[in-house]
Parts: C-alpha cells; sequence; structure tokens
C-alpha cells in the first residue's frame, strides 16, 4: 500500500537495500530511531551514498480518512516533507554532517538555541517522520497496561493528560508541536535550556515547542506528538485548530507507538542509570588509589628522616 | 475602563482581491484569524484590568505573551487589509512621488525591493511577517521581518510599516498550498502602495 503511495507521488525507490525502511506497516511502526544509520545506503551499484532519505507513513496516504485527507497527505508528506528532506541534504553534502546520523545533525546544529542553518530542515525531517508514526488508521482510544498507569500517576487521569496535552497544542502560538515526552536523569542538558528543571526525573510530560524545535534538544525521549504549523491541518479544518487537535486524540493517535517509544525510552534511561553509576565507582575506586599512595608517600618521607 | 478592540471593515468585498488571493481565503482570513485575534486581546484586556485592580503582579505578568499575541495579531492585520487594494482601486499600481524615488534611491529599482521581500518573506520559517518600514529617525527604508504575531515596533521602536506581508501559512494555503514563493509573487499584483505612499509622506513631509 505504502509502495503504492510512494510511486504515485512519485518518490525515486532506491534499489538494494531498504532495510529499516520497510513497507511492512507493524515492524515499520516499532522502530526506535536512535542511532540508526538511516543516511547510510546501498545503492543498486554497492555505492555508499550518505543521505538522508524521505520516508513514506507506514500506512497509504488516503488511511487516515476521513480524519486526516488525502489530499492533505499530498502535500503534507509530499511536498513540505519531501522539501526539509531534498534542502537538508543540499546543505550538508560535502560537509561533516554528510556522514552524521539525523539525530547527531539536530544536537550539533542547535547549537544551544543559535541555531545553524541545517537545523530547521534536519529537525523537521525528523519530526515528520516521528509524525506519521504517532498515527495509525483506526487510531485514537485510550492507552492501557504500564501506559495508562503512567499517565494516571503523573497526570492524574487519562483525561487530565488529553486535557493538558490538547491546551499545549492549542496554545502553541504560531507554529510548532505538542509533545508527551518520558523525562528522565538529566537536569543540566548542557546543549539547551531544560524547560522544566523543577520536575523529578523519570516522568510523564506534555511539553510544547515553536517552528521546529523538538525535546531531542532537551534530553527528553518523546514518546508522541502533533504537528499544529498550519499546514497540517488548513486543507481539513482550516483556522479550527481545536477541532483539529480533538480528532487527532480521538481517531489517529497510536497507542501502539507510543507504548514501544515508551519500553525504548525506560531501557535508555535504565542503560545510562547504569553507566553513571559505574563511572561513579571507577571514580571512586581511583580516589581510593590516589588516596592511598599518598599515606604511602608520607609514611615514606618520615622513615627517611627518622633514619637521619 | 479602557477600549475594547474591534474587527474593522474590510474597505472591499472578499473576493476583490482575485486572483492574487481568493476570496474564500480572505473570508477565513478577516472573520476568524482577525476576528479571533480581536476577541482573544479583550479577554485578556479584561483580565488584565481585574489582576491590576487587585494588583496581582503574577496575573499581569502571565497575561502579557496572550495581549502581545492578540494585540499584535490585530495591529498587523488592520495595517494588512489597508496595504492591500483590488486592482480597479489602484492595487498593483507601482509607487509614483517621494516614496517612488526614496524607493529608487534605497533599493536600486522597485523590482529589486520587492525581491528582496519575497526572498526575506521565503526564508522565514514558521509564522511571521515581511515588511517595508521607514525608519522615522534616520528617514530611511528598509526591509524587516517579525515572527509571529510581533508587531515591526518590536523590532525598533522608529519603526514605522509601510507595507506588511502575512506569511503564516493561514495567508495563502488554500490557494497556494505549499508553493509561498507564489504567494508572493503574485501578492504585489493587489499591493496598495497608495497607502504605503500617505504613511510615507506623512512622516516625511
Amino acid at each position: 500500500m505504502a509502495a503504492s503511495a510512494a510511486a504515485a507521488i512519485g518518490s525515486p525507490l532506491k534499489c538494494g537495500l531498504i532495510s529499516s525502511q520497510g513497507f511492512s506497516g507493524s515492524t515499520r511502526s516499532f522502530q526506535w530511531r536512535k542511532n540508526e544509520k538511516r543516511n547510510v545506503r546501498k545503492g543498486c551499484r554497492g555505492v555508499i551514498t550518505a543521505k538522508i532519505d524521505l520516508r513514506p507513513p507506514p500506512y497509504s496516504l488516503d488511511a487516515l480518512e476521513p480524519h486526516m485527507s488525502r489530499e492533505t497527505f499530498e502535500y503534507h508528506w509530499g511536498k513540505h516533507h519531501r522539501a526539509y528532506v531534498d534542502n537538508l541534504n543540499k546543505q550538508i553534502v560535502g560537509t561533516e554532517l554528510d556522514t552524521k546520523t539525523l539525530e547527531d545533525i539536530i544536537l550539533l546544529t542547535y547549537n544551544k538555541g543559535d541555531l545553524l542553518p541545517p537545523f530547521n530542515n534536519a529537525a523537521q525531517v525528523w519530526n515528520h517522520d516521528f509524525f506519521w508514526e504517532s498515527m495509525k488508521p483506526g487510531g485514537g482510544g485510550k492507552p492501557s497496561g504500564e501506559l495508562l498507569e503512567l499517565i494516571n500517576r503523573d497526570f492524574g487521569s487519562f483525561e487530565g493528560f488529553v486535557n493538558e496535552f490538547k491546551a499545549a497544542a492549542a496554545t502553541q502560538f504560531g507554529s510548532g508541536w505538542a509533545w508527551l515526552v518520558y523525562k528522565a536523569n538529566r537536569l543540566d542538558v548542557g546543549n539547551a535550556v531544560n524547560p522544566r528543571p523543577s520536575d523529578e526525573d523519570k516522568k510523564l510530560v506534555v511539553v510544547k515547542s515553536p517552528n521546529a524545535v523538538n525535546p531531542l534538544v532537551w534530553d527528553y525521549s518523546p514518546l508522541l506528538t502533533i504537528d499544529v504549523w498550519e499546514h497540517a491541518y488548513y486543507l481539513d479544518f482550516q483556522n479550527r485548530r481545536p477541532d483539529y487537535i480533538s480528532t487527532f486524540m480521538e481517531k489517529l493517535v497510536s497507542w501502539d507507538a507510543v507504548n514501544f517509544r515508551l519500553e525504548a525510552a525506560k531501557a535508555r534511561a535504565a542503560e545510562r542509570e547504569e553507566e553513571e553509576e559505574r563511572k561513579k565507582t571507577e571514580y571512586e575506586d581511583n580516589q581510593a588509589d590516589l588516596d592511598a599512595r599518598e599515606m604511602y608517600l608520607e609514611s615514606s618521607d618520615a622513615d627517611d628522616s627518622e633514619a637521619d | 475602563m479602557a477600549e475594547r478592540l474591534s474587527l474593522p471593515e474590510l474597505p472591499y468585498d472578499y473576493g476583490a482581491l482575485e486572483p492574487a488571493i481568493s476570496g474564500e481565503i480572505m473570508l477565513l482570513h478577516h472573520q476568524k484569524h482577525h476576528k479571533t485575534y480581536v476577541t482573544n486581546f479583550n479577554k485578556a484586556l479584561q483580565q488584565l484590568e481585574d489582576a491590576v485592580s487587585k494588583s496581582d503582579a503574577s496575573a499581569i505578568v502571565q497575561l502579557q505573551s496572550a495581549l502581545k499575541f492578540n494585540g499584535g495579531g490585530h495591529i498587523n492585520h488592520s495595517i494588512f487589509w489597508k496595504n492591500l487594494a483590488p486592482v480597479s482601486q489602484g492595487g498593483g499600481e507601482p509607487p509614483k512621488g517621494s516614496l517612488g524615488n526614496e524607493i529608487e534611491k534605497e533599493f536600486g529599482s522597485l523590482e529589486a525591493l520587492v525581491h528582496k521581500m519575497n526572498s526575506e518573506g521565503a526564508a522565514l520559517q514558521g509564522s511571521g511577517w515581511v515588511w517595508l518600514a521607514l525608519d522615522k529617525e534616520f528617514k530611511r527604508l528598509l526591509v524587516e521581518t517579525t515572527f509571529n504575531q510581533d508587531p515591526l515596533v518590536t523590532k525598533g521602536s522608529s519603526l514605522v510599516p509601510l507595507l506588511g506581508i502575512d506569511v503564516w501559512e493561514h495567508a495563502y494555503y488554500l490557494q497556494y498550498k505549499n508553493a509561498k514563493a507564489d504567494y508572493l509573487a503574485n501578492i504585489w499584483k493587489v499591493m496598495n502602495w497608495n497607502y504605503a505612499s500617505e504613511v510615507y509622506e506623512k512622516e516625511c513631509p
């Protein structure tokens, strides 16, 4: 289905490996993108081309009708998303960014808020991939299991979460995105100002971001997003952004995707905790060695002076 | 009690700027988007008055962004309707007189100015405006951009807007879709240089 949709738009499908792209809808939507070498492909003749590619959504362009029209997808994916990809490739070709992963390009070009030119394109490529995968045909409804438990814990109730998410999406003035994220570990996020530094670690929060900014720059793990740039909803809803947001929540959200991303985020957080523990132990061991050596040297000085 | 803002009337029919800007867009843009800015500004203004009367500093500060978004939206769109005109009312006719001369002096030609404004409009990421501005202190023309609904004065208190082009997607999407450059190319066909000249001559008599 996705293949024919892509062909209809005229997207060039490269022969050879399209390993992580795939068109089997269900497996594709369970991919966590971190560390994925998405921009290294073996072309037909085995030539490595370091290029970011335009991934199709994991469903056909009309699969979300009537809630999000095929016409919207033809422009939103076929023109907007495609332009971000093409423009990014033009910007990075022949530069040191050319060999990096998309996420690394985003973090480097965010440049602590002093955005470098490729940032907008890189972040928007990532954001739109993430957005298509945040939706599915027959989506909506309620989450279950651990995800629902965490939502209840961190928002009071599912309705509480929905209200906060909708409010964030409705009040992101101008262009931007609203997100459900898993926030873990860091208060000092180095590259950016942490928007929620007083919150505890390891919780779900709703955040919003302007233009192309996304929570990767705050070292948060995004779980769900809604695009509130006007181009995302204007053909279907015109100025009625709140209606678009409600439709998204009720009919489009893929809780499967959110679940999968949550598992990955927790695993990443646990890994990082272990790493930090390991480093801390190593440091303490080193300190102990240094202390021991100092003591030894001091006592041998004392012996020398006594010998005299 | 501060006077409430109201939605200014459009000085021409909704379809009068076609084919440059569709009647569908003009209707939504005026009656929905601009109207919403007016409504929400008035709401925020009411809340501000309440907060001021209670000396509630926290509420006063929190209301600033709503006042800026919605107030700016009203200011900017009020100018925009005036700096556009149907062809039958002079829309698209190039500037004459002192403004025309000043444009040649500052930018080389009208084409160069148009090209510059279109480039800056096209390059603007997200939502905002591109302006032909007069710096009334130095009596110089310049091209400036603002994000979201920030009025031109946020870029300099001596800046006076002569022409504004709305590059929020709602300004063109139904008709031009992602082809922002086409919208920018076409809007000059309904640009009201008479308005710009009037404002200019008032500041630079």
